[in-house]
């Protein structure tokens, strides 16, 4: 059916393929007649006939969650992580306090200090995971890439207090060399150009 | 004298222990080959391939709290699931599970007890095991209860009589109540068995066996979008586990009657010894059984009704009298 057929809005004039239901038995005998139709078509073996072949094929589609996972979108909003600058090591955080600014739940407090170098830098960094809204404008108005969402969902825990700290979130020292740089608020996901569907913009 | 009470009550032992663990291990099935029609795994996690899983729901009934509602009629509703595990299992006593067979001179045959009306005893039995359902239902002080063994006590009541009517007919033919002689009726290959020459009471006796095990096309007792769980709302733990055990072994009293009836029973199949041959015939009717549950959606208790009444008893009659007729002439 070409587009200009959708976009005809005038009903009647379309080309529609009828549906064709069948006159609703009236008499008893043709009720009869219906029963007798539905028994003797195989439409019960279809069905079974169905089912069979998806064991047989076992395409399954289970995700063992625990064991295997699936990959999420960079655009995922997951507990906060602090990320270091690659080469030095060093805290990207500025202190610079957007951050607590902007956050609409108010559950972002930061402590700066002057370092020996007359460079600011944060000594507490804490988020109030139960005030949390997880809207991303902290990661989204940060201009230094320093606080971004990660990818860690799985946050039960005993206190909502144990992801929330500067420790918690910022990048171990040692394992720098396996953080993962923040695509972006918003990012699309890697493999966004196979998923993509067009958009019949015309219509 | 003493050696018959000792056999029979190793054949008692034997029957009880080897059919509870088999519904257990039917309830594994069920789930795994309905996950694979469904595309799932189903249990994966408890041992290898969720292999254990049937110890850890056995674990998870005898460990519950074993509760019993306030308003509820507390001897009635205690005994009530013992009713349908035990006539399930008093059921199985009539039938023969496999051919004669000889361990160390002594023959043995596996059948409890042998009694010449057999299949009335297993249809009798099988039909006491409704009070279990009905008792539960109104035991309970419950509505969602009592709405479900009403539902019960008319589905079986009604396929009572189908599946009556429908064995009629190969017992006209065969002339004998007892599961052994139709079983004997029947040697001598696959074009001697009786579903050739009682294909309609074939499919009467199964449907009404659906009906009667409560399987899904049929399940509307306790099925829970409608009335909870019908009758076995209020119970838990090994109360609940009885209901269910109990509904397992009928399941395979249904597939036993079923391959002796109509499929030849134990007699040797083209080169596949007798046991081995009975055996296959019912579990294939058990992955019937489950086949069936994820392929078709289950009816509504007005349809069903219309089912056996309109339709299923008038044709059992018919069968029965074209039988006479043919049997005559």
């Amino acid at each position: 059916m070409s587009l200009e057929q959708f976009k005809d809005r005038n009903v009647g004039s379309q080309n529609y393929k009828m549906v064709h239901i069948e006159e609703y038995p009236k008499t008893p005998w043709e009720r009869f007649k219906r029963v007798v139709k539905r028994t003797f078509k195989y439409e019960l073996f279809v069905g079974l006939k169905i089912v069979f072949m998806e064991m047989v094929r076992f395409n399954i589609h289970t995700v063992q969650y625990p064991k295997e996972k699936l990959p999420i979108g960079p655009r995922y909003r997951a507990i906060h992580k602090l990320l270091r600058l690659l080469e030095s090591g060093n805290e990207r955080c500025i202190g610079c306090g957007l951050c607590e600014k902007i956050c609409i739940a108010k559950c972002i407090r930061i402590d700066t200090k002057l370092d020996e170098n007359g460079r600011k830098v944060p000594t507490e960094y804490t988020i109030n995971f139960g005030r949390c809204i997880f809207c991303g404008y902290c990661a989204e108005v940060c201009p230094e890439l320093a606080i971004v969402h990660g990818p860690d969902y799985e946050n039960a825990s005993d206190q909502r207090a144990h992801f929330a700290l500067k420790e918690d979130m910022l990048t171990p020292i040692d394992k720098l060399k396996e953080q993962k740089e923040y695509p972006g608020f918003g990012a699309p996901t890697p493999e966004a150009d196979r998923l993509v569907k067009k958009t019949p913009l015309a219509y | 004298m003493t050696a018959f009470v000792i056999e029979t009550v190793i054949k008692i032992l034997i029957v009880l222990g080897l059919f509870s663990a088999l519904a257990g291990f039917a309830t594994y099935v069920e789930r795994k080959v309905l996950a694979f029609m469904q595309r799932r795994l189903g249990p994966m996690h408890v041992g290898p391939y969720g292999l254990l899983q049937v110890l850890a729901d056995g674990i998870k009934l005898f460990t519950k709290e074993d509760f019993v509602p306030q308003n509820a009629i507390k001897p009635i509703f205690k005994i009530a699931p013992v009713i349908t595990a035990a006539t399930a299992f008093m059921a199985m006593a009539a039938i023969p599970m496999f051919p004669e067979f000889t361990v160390g001179g002594y023959t043995v045959r596996p059948i409890i007890a042998d009694i010449n009306v057999g299949l009335l005893y297993v249809l009798g039995v099988m039909a006491v095991g409704m009070y279990g359902p009905l008792l539960a239902g109104m035991a309970s002080g419950n509505k969602w209860s009592l709405l479900g063994a009403a539902r019960t006590v008319i589905q079986l009541l009604s396929f009572e009589i189908v599946t009556g009517l429908s064995v009629l007919a190969p017992l006209m033919m065969v002339g004998s109540l007892s599961l052994i002689d139709i079983n004997n009726y029947q040697a001598g290959g696959m074009e001697n068995w009786i579903i050739w020459s009682q294909p309609v009471a074939f499919v009467l006796f199964l449907i009404a066996g659906f009906a009667e095990t409560n399987r899904t096309p049929f399940d509307l007792l306790e099925h829970e979008a409608e009335v909870i769980s019908g009758y076995a709302t209020e119970y838990s733990g090994m109360r609940w586990g009885m209901f269910f055990i109990g509904e397992y072994a009928n399941l395979f009293t249904v597939s036993f009657l079923v391959s002796l009836i109509f499929l030849g029973g134990f007699n040797d199949w083209g080169f596949i010894p007798g046991a081995i041959a009975i055996l296959l015939k019912v579990f294939f009717f058990i992955f019937f059984f489950l086949w069936t549950r994820a392929a078709w959606p289950h009816v509504r208790p007005d349809q069903l009704m219309w089912l056996c009444w309109k339709v299923l008893m008038p044709v059992a009659i018919i069968n029965i009298v074209i039988t006479g007729i043919v049997l005559m002439i």
